[in-house]
């Protein structure tokens, strides 16, 4: 019991904290230069505030064409990952059948390689079949690294899930559609909903894959990358990044919000 | 009252319902139908995808004409020994290993103190601080560190500001990892790829330390061991298949990273971006292809021996 009382040392938590600190200090430094007058330069402290530059971003014609394309390719490749993700999950943790493990390696391979494997291997296969460029193209890139965010989240409910709640179900008459709508959907809706959001926030963001899958399509990513390497106006590019930590804030803390209550899903019991 | 249910249940009406007799039945058909899906857009478009780079490795490209030319050979692999491209892998090897020492170095008190110590609010703080930069965008996290980096950005600034100029100065004109700001060189590019992959070493570290009973840590303190014993001989040997797991994600990510040497380096090349004008403006895709097996081998000997380790409980 000794330890419940004490104290972490002054090192201990000087050093956690500089950790924190280093983690979450650079992502707001993004919304002070949002608001900086200073043009050309990176220019530390800013020499003065202004919201001109949310005027000036609005008025660029190439960034909302780009957004637009982001958050369809994000809607679509979520969705596409909603249904394979689940049923996957569903098959998995459904009972042991032959290759189940290679299924479940399957299926985390696309983000335990690096993504510019996934990227080549793509675009390699698409100049092999003779395949164009298209917004299907990128679709397919990022359906294939969501479905492991919804299927991380669905077997983790379905783990959750007694089984006994199904049984119930089956013996009171319900068939397996009936018991699909209304018993195992309440119980892993709020988990496939965190899982959608961290899917959704995933593609919007990725850069890495969809370099070689775009072909000469732009995603907000690739805008952003664009600017990095060739800056033509910085100050715009400081509001599209707090645009975008904003854009993939919001699914974040929902994400969290839904599965921090998790523990208590109903059938824990048993 | 007659009792005349039948001893078996009338089979379901409608299509759906008979489908659903089937599925109960034969519950190993419901299986392969719900596999089949994702299944098929994995095996197909990934492993396909896979497949046919691995293929490629094997051809060669005709130095006269330029041409891919359709014949398994090693060739190819040979070119990945000439003294300039082995530089590459080797320097993308040590910034991997490099980031890796230095997120485990950092990640193991904010992880301890998470572990052991935080609750209620601070644990939801702890929680947040950690996942936000985990999943917030990979460009805006290098974009903010472009911003912080530059010369006339806020680390020179706070140099500056703490009397202590030089010091940052004498660090620039350190032979290899200097450079003319730290944006431009191998530190700048260090410390974003420690930034961007902190998080993935964090998580597996709680994860593995809360797992450590605290009553060995008490016998530990007991028996006379000072803190630091304790954590030597008790702590870090419980916690090591956490490090090793978060070791795998740092290592992995560093390998096949191209775009943080682009924006913040001094434009000596990695695996990634090798990769990335190999198959692009070279056009050289049988080198591109090999060069990704690089990565691909490298993580297959590591992850076997993480598997020794027993990291893959930590996960």
């Amino acid at each position: 019991m000794r330890s419940e009382g004490q104290r972490p040392g002054w090192g201990l938590r000087l050093a956690a904290g500089f950790g924190l600190a280093f983690l979450i200090v650079p992502i707001l430094i993004i919304f002070v230069y949002a608001f900086t007058t200073e043009e050309k330069t990176f220019q530390w402290p800013p020499p003065g505030f202004t919201l001109k530059w949310f005027g000036v971003a609005l008025g660029r014609a190439d960034i909302w064409p780009a957004l637009a394309l982001s958050l369809e390719v994000a809607a679509v490749s979520t969705i596409v990952a909603l249904i394979l993700g689940t049923l996957c999950a569903a098959a998995v943790s459904g009972g042991r059948f032959f290759g189940r493990e290679a299924i479940s390696l399957l299926v985390i391979l696309p983000i335990a390689l690096p993504g510019i494997i996934t990227g080549i291997a793509l675009r390699s296969a698409f100049s092999l079949l003779d395949i164009p460029f298209s917004f299907w193209t990128i679709v397919l890139g990022h359906a294939t690294f969501c479905i492991v965010v919804v299927y991380n989240n669905a077997v983790a409910r379905f783990r959750r899930t007694s089984g006994s709640l199904i049984e119930a179900s089956m013996d009171l008459g319900a068939d397996k559609f009936q018991t699909f709508r209304h018993v195992i959907l309440p119980n892993i809706g709020t988990a496939l909903l965190a899982g959608g959001m961290l899917a959704f926030a995933l593609s919007f963001d990725e850069v890495i894959v969809t370099t070689f899958t775009a072909g000469q399509q732009q995603t907000l990513p690739l805008w952003m990358l664009e600017e990095l390497i060739r800056p033509r106006q910085r100050p715009v590019t400081n509001i599209v990044a707090m645009i975008v930590v904003l854009v993939t804030f919001l699914p974040i803390l929902g994400a969290y919000y839904l599965t921090r209550d998790g523990e208590s899903v109903s059938g824990m019991g048993k | 009252m007659s009792v005349e249910a039948p001893a078996v249940l009338p089979n379901r009406r409608g299509a759906l319902g008979g489908l659903s007799d089937t599925f109960w039945r034969r519950p190993r058909l419901l299986v392969l139908l719900l596999l089949i899906p994702a299944a098929l857009w994995l095996g197909v478009v990934y492993l396909g995808s896979l497949l046919a780079l691995l293929l490629q490795s094997f051809f060669h490209i005709d130095d006269f004409s330029g041409l891919v030319v359709h014949e398994l050979t090693l060739r190819t692999y040979a070119e990945l020994f000439k003294p300039q491209n082995a530089d590459i892998i080797l320097r993308t090897l040590a910034m991997a290993a490099a980031v890796t020492v230095a997120s485990a170095v950092l990640a193991f008190p904010v992880a301890y103190m998470a572990a052991r110590y935080l609750r209620g609010a601070w644990k939801v703080v702890f929680y947040l601080a950690v996942t936000l930069p985990l999943w917030s965008s990979y460009l805006v996290k290098v974009y903010a560190w472009k911003l912080i980096l530059a010369k006339e950005g806020i680390l020179t600034w706070l140099f500056g500001v703490l009397h202590i100029g030089p010091a940052l100065d004498w660090i620039l004109n350190l032979p290899v990892i200097g450079g003319n700001s730290l944006s431009f060189s191998f530190i700048g590019t260090f410390l974003v790829f420690l930034y961007i992959w902190l998080p993935y070493m964090i998580l597996p570290i709680q994860a593995a330390v809360e797992r450590v009973p605290v009553n060995l840590i008490d016998a530990s303190a007991d028996l006379g061991a000072s803190p630091l014993k304790t954590f030597r001989h008790v702590i870090l040997p419980l916690a090591l298949p956490g490090i090793v797991a978060g070791s795998i994600f740092t290592f992995s990510l560093t390998l096949g990273d191209y775009i943080v040497p682009q924006i913040v380096g001094n434009g000596r090349l990695f695996i990634g971006q090798v990769v990335y004008t190999q198959q692009g403006t070279a056009g050289n895709i049988p080198l591109a292809a090999a060069f990704t097996v690089v990565p691909i081998v490298i993580m297959g000997v590591y992850l076997w021996a993480a598997r020794k380790l027993g990291a893959f409980d930590a996960l």
